[in-house]
């Protein structure tokens, strides 16, 4: 504990600062019902002159008229308009000012059901005010609040022990408060800065030292929370660069997202997690800002590569020393905020930084009651009996802290919660509401550089692209044709190959149903499902385009977002990529109908049916257009091949 | 100051281009509200550091008809500045029914060329979210506010049973007829805009500095938008006004004083 007279030292010498320049530090007030949270805030803006003139004289003139006793809880209450818009349920929030800094106080409910918003308010702040009533001592909510803030991540913890004059401020029952909830929070892995005795009634400690408990001689509130430092971007830990977006703007490539912790560098080579590929920055984009300059956490930036990798939302770029874990399968304690409970087995939305997918609760371990931290009794269902699972919970309530095993549909990007916090968090969403959160423990760390990037690299074989060309007089490539079922793709397609085939070409055209009954024989058509066809389609074309064939795909693929994703993965392996929209109206679709399809989509036996209930986005800029409406076969595919034979001739035989 | 160190500033402006990348994503049918008034411009000013200058997203002005002229005249020159998309939006149908600041009282008429105005051009477009430019500090009933704040097809604010926010994780789903209400600036104060503006040199209005000894402090309809009394001509003397005054900033704007609560009942039914 720092000694008082540093504390005055520190703040009297202070310059009042200048209100933008210093960021105001959010403190979040929490605790037990009826410990005096009201009345402490209250006190404290009463004691910063942060009131508006007149107010204190309003309201105890107000009290006067109702013959109540005037109490600094009513306040916050009059400063809010809570009482008369009955609006007491949310987080507030109110700012005052010390000799030192701005401050915005996060009032957070104590109430049970109002748990989420106690979590809303609490995940912005900076610090925490435990207030706990020396009358009653350490109760449910002073415990589970205190839980929930160490998940949420807050490290910077002051304990008001309030009331005092309650107690006739005895010592030793600050005491006893202090020993048993400082054992409590250590077990959290909450440091308690300080713990103070205080009346916010009366305003012992609050802003100067109080003459009534002479055995207590370090800060009072307001220089505790003066000592309180910001809570700062972790900058020191392993970069995590997440990617919220691509952008295309003016022909260029900008990888959009925030540094969560460390520092990013023009020239670092990054890893990006999960497709494990690398490349180096060649530019950090600020508009308006200072281009190219570090890049810290906190910041929101765009960056480019000097290789074009593909990378999409919810990838992670990483320090090649420093890679994250990446899996599918890993423990968390999770607490759970909404009526309807967590059940294992079902599939739930997970997200983490910018990552999305689908999840499953594999099993609960054990379920922990937030205030006691004791481990609940778990009595075996039925389920689980039969299952095997011993002594496993199916369930998790509202306000129960569970801890779990969750299995994810595709591979996820985590660290450990202990290690980097914003990549060991998570949150649960079930039917587009977050449910709950959770934090990761227990990952283990590859050495992937050794174990596994360097043999998934992309290796250029030794025979060269162009020595595969000279000798085919032509060079691979992936002709994607896109349109509505029925705007005549296959028969183009198949046409298509023969043409090029007795060009001497060689040529291979990947169609649903050599897809669908072998590769991706496994997927539905569910749109995740869809997306997944599409790109593995999608590499397969690279693959043999590199191989040197002209693959040709005709897959109504409807999604600009696909395609291009086929597009820059076929760049990626230095395939040309050749966009044909196989044009013609919906209505000309609907009455070729050669597959029924379309009167089966419209007597709603099938859903999702593209152009029916499910959209069509046409290509914006495709490199060839064929209108079947108005053209042949013969003259589509003779459009086709005008534009495409000089592409594929194009290989540089004559250098 | 080191390259590696941030300011307050820095700090909000990289929260609210995180706030406009993931909107920009979850939502594809996505508009902003813009009212030329100083956050609406610091708004487009965000919009553009979020999308490296551009501003993708179509920019909707409300046109009570009862706009400032120099307000319009910004209007135009400033969709050409920034390369909007604007979309000018007027409740005609309520103007015809001669609803007007001349005849009614001014919550009614606000609830009509306003709300219900932004009620229509919702219905047409079908925007499933709409990025607004509201601060937890103006006005007690938006210190409740979510950065991602639903509203449903009444256009109503459940602000008693919000959902949870925390470690940057949005509601990002609608149901038929919502809409989500994205509120990149909750975090700023009246003088952050300010000494952003200052910092960025963002364009706004010329009626925010003072003239013959008035200047406008807030921006609304012509009829009931006052000036306060100022000599600040500049953005310094406007800041050092602001951190010496404690009038309440929207105290110009009539509308929030025709009855107690105004707002709360304006903002229930779907005012910004």
């Amino acid at each position: 504990m720092i000694g008082k007279a540093n504390v005055q030292r520190l703040t009297s010498n202070a310059q009042r600062p200048t209100s933008d320049i210093e960021p105001k530090l959010n403190v979040v007030f929490v605790g037990h019902v009826d410990h005096g949270k009201s009345t402490l805030i209250g006190r404290i803006l009463h004691n910063t002159g942060s009131l508006p003139e007149g107010k204190i004289e309003e309201i105890k003139k107000a009290c006067a008229a109702e013959g109540t006793e005037f109490e600094f809880a009513f306040l916050l209450d009059a400063l809010l308009e809570e009482q008369k818009q009955n609006v007491t349920i949310d987080t507030t929030e109110i700012s005052f000012r010390t000799a030192r800094r701005r401050y915005a106080i996060i009032d957070a409910p104590g109430h049970k059901e109002f748990l989420k918003n106690m979590i809303t308010g609490a995940s912005r702040a900076d610090a925490a005010i435990l207030v706990i009533g020396a009358d009653e001592g350490v109760r449910e909510q002073s415990r589970r609040h205190a839980y929930l803030l160490s998940m949420l991540g807050i490290k910077q913890v002051v304990v008001v022990v309030n009331k005092m004059d309650l107690v006739d401020y005895s010592e030793k029952r600050f005491r006893e408060i202090e020993q048993e909830y400082r054992k409590f929070l250590k077990e959290l892995g909450l440091d308690a800065r300080t713990f103070i005795p205080a009346s916010a009634k009366d305003g012992e400690n609050l802003a100067r030292a109080s003459m009534k408990m002479k055995w207590y001689c370090a800060a009072n509130v307001l220089e505790a929370l003066d000592l309180l430092e910001p809570q700062k971007g972790d900058i020191d830990l392993p970069l995590r660069f997440c990617v919220q977006d691509v952008y295309r703007f003016d022909g260029r490539r900008i990888i959009a997202g925030r540094i969560e912790t460390g520092t990013l560098r023009v020239g670092d080579e990054l890893i990006f997690s999960p497709a494990n590929k690398s490349s180096i920055v060649a530019t950090i984009e600020r508009w308006n800002g200072p281009a190219n300059g570090p890049a810290v956490a906190g910041d929101s930036i765009g960056i480019t590569l000097s290789e074009q990798i593909f990378v999409e939302r919810g990838y992670v770029a990483s320090h090649q020393n420093e890679t994250p874990i990446e899996t599918n399968r890993f423990h968390a304690d999770l607490f759970w905020i909404v009526r309807e409970p967590l059940r294992v087995g079902h599939f739930y939305d997970l997200r983490l930084a910018t990552q999305q997918v689908k999840c499953q609760i594999v099993s609960i371990e054990q379920v922990m009651d937030s205030s006691t931290l004791e481990i609940k009794s778990n009595p075996p269902s039925v389920a689980a009996a039969t299952s095997g699972v011993a002594g496993g919970r199916e369930q998790l309530e509202r306000n129960e802290v569970g801890r779990l095993t969750i299995q994810t549909r595709g591979p996820l990007v985590i660290d450990n919660h202990d290690r980097i916090p914003n990549m060991g968090r998570f949150v649960i969403i079930n039917n587009g509401q977050i449910c709950g959160g959770g934090t990761i423990f227990g990952g283990v760390y590859t050495d992937r550089t050794v174990a596994k990037s360097k043999n998934i690299f992309w290796i250029e074989g030794k025979i060269t692209a162009r020595e595969r060309a000279l000798r085919t007089g032509h060079r691979g490539a992936v002709v994607w044709l896109t349109g509505l079922s029925g705007a005549g793709k296959s028969t183009i397609a198949q046409s298509l190959e023969r043409d090029l085939f007795n060009h001497g070409m060689d040529t291979y055209v990947l169609d649903g149903d050599n897809i669908r009954h072998g590769l991706n024989s496994n997927l539905g058509f569910s749109p995740d499902d869809r997306v997944e066809n599409i790109r593995r389609v999608s590499e397969v074309a690279k693959l043999m385009a590199d191989a040197g064939t002209v693959v040709i795909t005709a897959f109504i693929s409807p999604y600009r977002m696909d395609r291009r994703r086929a597009r820059e993965i076929a760049l990626e392996g230095n395939a040309e990529f050749i966009e044909v929209f196989v044009d013609a109206p919906l209505e000309v679709c609907e009455a070729r109908d050669p597959k029924n399809l379309y009167k089966k989509a419209r007597a709603g036996e099938i859903r999702e049916f593209t152009g029916i209930d499910a959209p069509y986005e046409a290509p914006d800029d495709p490199e060839i257009v064929v209108h079947t409406d108005k053209q042949t076969v013969d003259e589509s595919v003779a459009t086709i091949l005008e534009q495409l034979l000089p592409r594929l001739r194009d290989y540089g035989a004559d250098d | 100051m080191t390259e590696l160190s941030r300011t307050h500033l820095d700090q909000l402006e990289n929260q609210s281009i995180f706030i406009f990348r993931e909107a920009y994503h979850a939502f594809k049918n996505i508009a902003m509200p813009w009212s030329m008034g100083k956050d609406s411009n610091v708004l487009i000013w965000l919009a553009r550091k979020s999308f490296f200058g551009r501003v993708p997203l179509p920019v909707l002005h409300i046109d009570t008809t009862y706009e400032f002229p120099e307000m319009l005249e910004f209007r135009e020159w400033a969709t050409k500045y920034h390369n909007l998309n604007l979309i000018v939006k007027i409740n005609t149908e309520a103007r015809a029914r001669g609803i007007g600041y001349e005849t009614h009282d001014p919550v009614t008429v606000t609830h009509e060329l306003k709300t219900v105005a932004l009620q229509q051009v919702l219905a047409e477009y079908k925007w499933d979210a709409l990025i607004t430019g509201i601060r937890r500090d103006e006005d007690p009933t938006r210190a409740k506010e979510r950065y991602f704040s639903p509203r449903n097809a009444q256009f109503e604010w459940d602000y008693k049973d919000q959902p949870p926010e925390f470690w940057g994780q949005f509601v990002t789903t609608t149901a038929k007829g919502e809409h989500v209400r994205v509120q990149p600036l909750l975090d700023w104060t009246e003088v952050d805009i300010w000494r952003y503006i200052q910092r960025e040199n963002i364009p706004i209005p010329k009626m925010y500095f003072s003239r013959d000894g008035k200047r406008f402090r807030s921006l609304g309809c012509s009829s009931i938008t006052h000036p306060i009394e100022s000599t600040a001509s500049t953005i310094d003397e406007i800041i050092a006004e602001l951190e010496a005054t404690k009038t309440t900033e929207r105290a110009g704007r009539a509308q929030d004083q025709y009855e107690r609560n105004a707002m709360q009942k304006l903002r229930a039914k779907g005012f910004l």
